[in-house]
């Protein structure tokens, strides 16, 4: 318990890093953060008026504890284009891009891990070539690109797919919010129709992430599985005449999942931000696509409210990771 | 490189076709990127709306967008731009990032740490995410782009750089060349630099694929890269809205092209370290 | 005395990308019940590849290409892989070296033997659980219902190397193979080791085969011991009988190279020569025989096994 309360006191230089370099991006370099946050049509006396607002005219020291309150607040500040506090437009796209990243993953691991098992105990069988070329390719994947792809042939040429245009069809309405992800808040209101829609659009995109995510997974499975055939432990197993299920779920996989569970970090990095050019290709409504639009407009806040939710997202993310790897490898807990 | 090597190289290839096919893509596009325009059966940026959105023919052979542009003559044409800002990136990060973990591992105490929490700063983001925001913050530009693009890479030369320095640090010959009197900083880029050379030219050859992928989607998204230039990410983002149309070709070629750039990159990267580094093979 | 395993002319290969590998070459040797017999030679020798080749463990590289091999009375060479699997850790078990990375890092000691017996008595769970505490407890390990929820980086070297005994002895087996049980531990810890190893073999009526390097292990703790070189065992005698009178030219060579200690450092000699490569098509029937001082033209005669003594039999023509 201790261990943990300690993991979670090392994840506060990390996000002190994330409040200054974001501060550091948005007021400290060259530019004029007034204009920026002013908009492009904005008039030299209205940039002005932002200036005060901001604070710009005050010493940098001051501007930044002014910034560090206001984000203790959850002040954001306002977003031009659509005149709401960004805090509450990214609590509201928020769920979408979660759902969307979370099936990704889930769809990624569920054949990742797998392929990379299977990969392992018969090498140089088909799955490990299948393995080897996935690992190759997927890496050298656009995911944008990939994404245009599938909506190519599953929504034009064979009209399998819903048209790539967000989270639901005109026709049906979203279900009552009470976690923000459609397929579950469907599911509690057992609204089934709306569920089938839900999840007829976040099939393909949740197969874009997926196909990208799957390669940096499967490639780490099948090297750790392989690493741990080959440990003495394993050869403890096989001379005490445990049944081979055993040896390969019980004594080798929970050990090679150690280095899996750890390479999800670098996966989630990843993830977050294909997870931007997914929602742009499928008109996804989660925060990645916002940004985008405030990129375009040149609306200053929400792009600063979007990278401060990213990367706070990231260090829970790391976080937890941590901790799992904590409830999975009691030597982790020692240390 | 000494005959020795130049024999494994070889034997590298010829054991490994893949490598071999990678190195001919590679010669392809390096020609394509030096001779491009001058190559380009069309003006990439002139338009004809009499021939806009044409599927593939003899005339056009990638077809043309929706303003009549030649897609072939734009993606040939577009390389240089794509493959310049990868190789300007990758050279940036390798300078400033090899320098740093060199310092880190050779210096030790308060520039390591420096060095390590500057790494960990850009760590504590999502690589992809940071990007965007130091492009936006810096303004639209491509420089920038290589910029944001070097950034992001950054830890890793840095680790690499720093594991081996220390590593060299430890085998003892840093201490000998003190000794025989040198200065740090000569014995840092004279004695230290060199030999960790090889391994960070491996590094390179692996990064430049992600780099590649890393600047078509900032310019995906609309950032450093603008219409008109011909560019890869901006082409795929300007067919993307015909896809649904079923003009396939506008956004196919650029990212097929794009894949396939970086797919013989990431092949090269693989074949470049089995030359140099055949314990790490996977 | 009842025999336990009974090995003849036993002869196995590796497929390498350089050739073939013949590591075991008509490989010979019988242990009775309740007896230690050491298995004594260089690395390399195929001591290991003689064990892991009788349990069905060697990996896919390796073949067994003749001979026959009988524990209790059942064809090992023959089983097939199931039924291998069921012989090991019941019948036949085996230690290693290095205890603490032949123990599943993440797994409780307790819970790593309560698997064996599980598998191997069909125990419920629960009572699996407390057979490995009375194991662990068998073994000398104090305090076990609460070590047998330890992990074996809390354990030290030596209680790793109980634990591993504990997991092979749990299912009271016929043989124990222990290869280099006591490389990497500290000198009172390997007395500890093999004496609990030497109780439970009293106790059960345990045959014991002794995989070791370390003459000196071998001549405290086997009732005999075969000499093994380059895939060969070359003399094979009673420990004392051995010890007393070597007869063929690599085990009086061995025996110059192993420190006693009443002996002197200064005549401690090394054995020249390596082992001869294995993977040639013209090996000499002598595998000694490059290194050989004794070396005669007779040695090009095939070999064949001679008693020279009551139970003291050589591979030798020109034996000293």
């Amino acid at each position: 318990m201790r261990g943990v309360l300690w993991r979670l006191a090392g994840s506060l230089p990390a996000l002190a890093a994330v409040v200054v370099v974001t501060f550091i991006l948005t007021r400290v370099l060259p530019g004029d953060t007034a204009t920026y946050f002013a908009g492009p049509t904005a008039s030299a006396e209205s940039i002005a008026q932002i200036r005060t607002a901001l604070g710009l005219d005050r010493p940098l020291p001051e501007q930044f504890w002014s910034y560090v309150v206001a984000l203790f607040h959850g002040d954001l500040g306002m977003s031009l284009t659509t005149g709401q506090p960004v805090l509450v437009d990214i609590l509201a796209r928020l769920p979408a891009s979660a759902e969307l990243t979370l099936c990704g993953l889930v769809l990624a691991m569920a054949v990742a891990i797998p392929l990379g098992i299977i990969a392992a105990v018969r090498q140089g069988s088909l799955a490990d070539h299948a393995c080897r070329v996935i690992v190759t390719a997927g890496v050298s994947l656009p995911v944008f690109f990939t994404g245009l792809l599938l909506v190519y042939v599953f929504y034009f040429l064979l009209g399998w797919s819903p048209a790539p245009l967000g989270r639901l069809d005109a026709f049906a309405s979203a279900p009552p919010t009470v976690t923000g992800f459609y397929l579950i808040d469907a599911a509690l209101i057992g609204d089934w129709e709306t569920w089938r829609s839900a999840f007829a659009q976040l099939v393909l995109p949740a197969v874009t992430l997926g196909l990208f995510a799957l390669a940096p997974i499967a490639r780490i499975t099948r090297a750790s599985m392989l690493a741990v055939l080959g440990a003495e432990f394993i050869r403890t197993a096989r001379a005490a005449g445990l049944a081979s299920r055993t040896i390969i779920l019980t004594y080798a996989l929970r050990n090679a999942l150690l280095p899996v569970v750890t390479t999800l970090g670098m996966v989630f990095s990843f993830l977050l931000g294909a997870n931007v050019l997914v929602e742009k290709v499928f008109a996804w409504p989660g925060i990645g696509s916002y940004a985008v639009e405030a990129l375009i407009a040149s609306d200053g806040a929400p792009v600063q409210g979007f990278v401060l939710t990213m990367a706070i997202l990231y260090v829970a993310l790391n976080l937890t990771i941590d901790l799992i790897n904590r409830a999975l490898d009691p030597r982790a807990r020692q240390a | 490189m000494s005959a020795a090597a130049l024999r494994h190289a070889r034997h590298v290839v010829s054991e490994n076709p893949v490598t071999g096919f990678a190195l001919g893509l590679f010669v392809l596009f390096v020609l394509a990127a030096l001779l491009g325009p001058s190559l380009a059966p069309h003006d990439p940026l002139a338009s004809n709306t009499m021939l806009a959105l044409q599927p593939p023919s003899a005339q056009h052979w990638f077809g043309t967008d929706q303003i009549g542009r030649d897609i072939f003559s734009r993606v040939l044409v577009a390389t240089r731009l794509d493959l310049g800002i990868a190789a300007a990136s990758v050279a940036l990060v390798f300078a400033a990032g090899g320098f740093a973990g060199l310092a880190a591992g050779f210096f030790g105490g308060w520039v390591d740490q420096i060095v390590g929490r500057t790494a960990d700063t850009i760590m504590a983001f999502p690589l992809f995410v940071l990007a965007m925001a130091i492009v936006a913050a810096l303004g639209n530009t491509v420089p920038n782009i290589v910029l944001a693009t070097a950034i992001i890479n950054f830890p890793l030369y840095v680790r690499v750089a720093r594991a081996e320095t220390t590593q060299r640090r430890e085998a003892g010959f840093v201490d000998a060349a003190r000794i025989a009197g040198h200065r740090d900083m000569g014995v840092l880029l004279l004695q230290v630099a060199p030999n960790i050379l090889p391994i960070m030219v491996v590094q390179m050859s692996l990064t430049m694929g992600y780099a590649i992928l890393n600047a078509a989607g900032l310019s995906f998204i609309g950032l450093g890269v603008r219409a008109p230039t011909p560019e890869w990410g901006i082409m795929v983002a300007e067919g993307a809205s015909f896809i649904v149309s079923g003009e396939w070709w506008v956004a196919l070629f650029p990212g097929a092209t794009l894949m396939v750039a970086v797919f013989c990159f990431n092949l090269l990267g693989d074949g470049v370290r089995d030359i140099v580094d055949p314990r790490r093979r996977t | 005395m009842t025999t336990v395993l009974d090995v003849t002319d036993f002869s196995v290969e590796f497929r390498t990308r350089s050739g073939t590998v013949k590591a075991l070459d008509r490989v010979a040797f019988r242990i009775g019940r309740g007896e230690t017999m050491a298995l004594v030679g260089e690395s390399g020798s195929g001591k290991s590849v003689t064990a892991y080749a009788l349990l069905g463990l060697l990996d896919a590289a390796g073949r067994i290409t003749g001979g026959r091999a009988s524990l209790e009375g059942v064809e090992l060479t023959t089983a097939s892989p199931a039924a291998l699997a069921a012989i090991r850790g019941r019948r036949a078990a085996m230690i290693f070296q290095n205890p603490r990375a032949a123990l599943n890092p993440i797994r409780p000691i307790g819970q790593q033997i309560a698997d064996v017996v599980r598998r191997h008595a069909g125990l419920s769970r629960r009572d699996a659980t407390s057979r490995a505490v009375e194991m662990l407890r068998e073994v000398g390990i104090p305090d076990p219902v609460r070590r047998a929820g330890a992990y074996p980086f809390e354990l030290s070297g030596g209680m790793c190397q109980r634990v591993m005994i504990a997991i092979a002895v749990a299912t009271r087996p016929a043989l124990l193979i222990a290869d280099e049980p006591t490389t990497g531990l500290d000198v009172t810890t390997q007395a500890v080791v093999m004496d609990i190893m030497a109780k439970l073999a009293g106790e059960t009526g345990m045959a014991t085969l002794l995989i070791t390097h370390d003459l000196a292990l071998a001549a405290e703790r086997s009732g005999r011991i075969a000499v093994m070189h380059a895939g060969h065992i070359v003399e094979e005698a009673a420990t004392r009988a051995l010890l007393a009178a070597p007869r063929h030219p690599y085990t009086r060579r061995l025996l110059a190279a192993t420190p006693t200690a009443a002996g002197d450092l200064a005549e401690l000699r090394s054995i020249p020569g390596n082992l001869p490569d294995l993977r040639r098509a013209d090996l000499p029937p002598c595998r000694f025989a490059a290194r050989c001082p004794q070396h005669l033209e007779a040695c090009e005669a095939p070999m064949v096994w001679r008693d020279i003594a009551p139970a003291h039999r050589i591979a030798c023509w020109n034996p000293a």
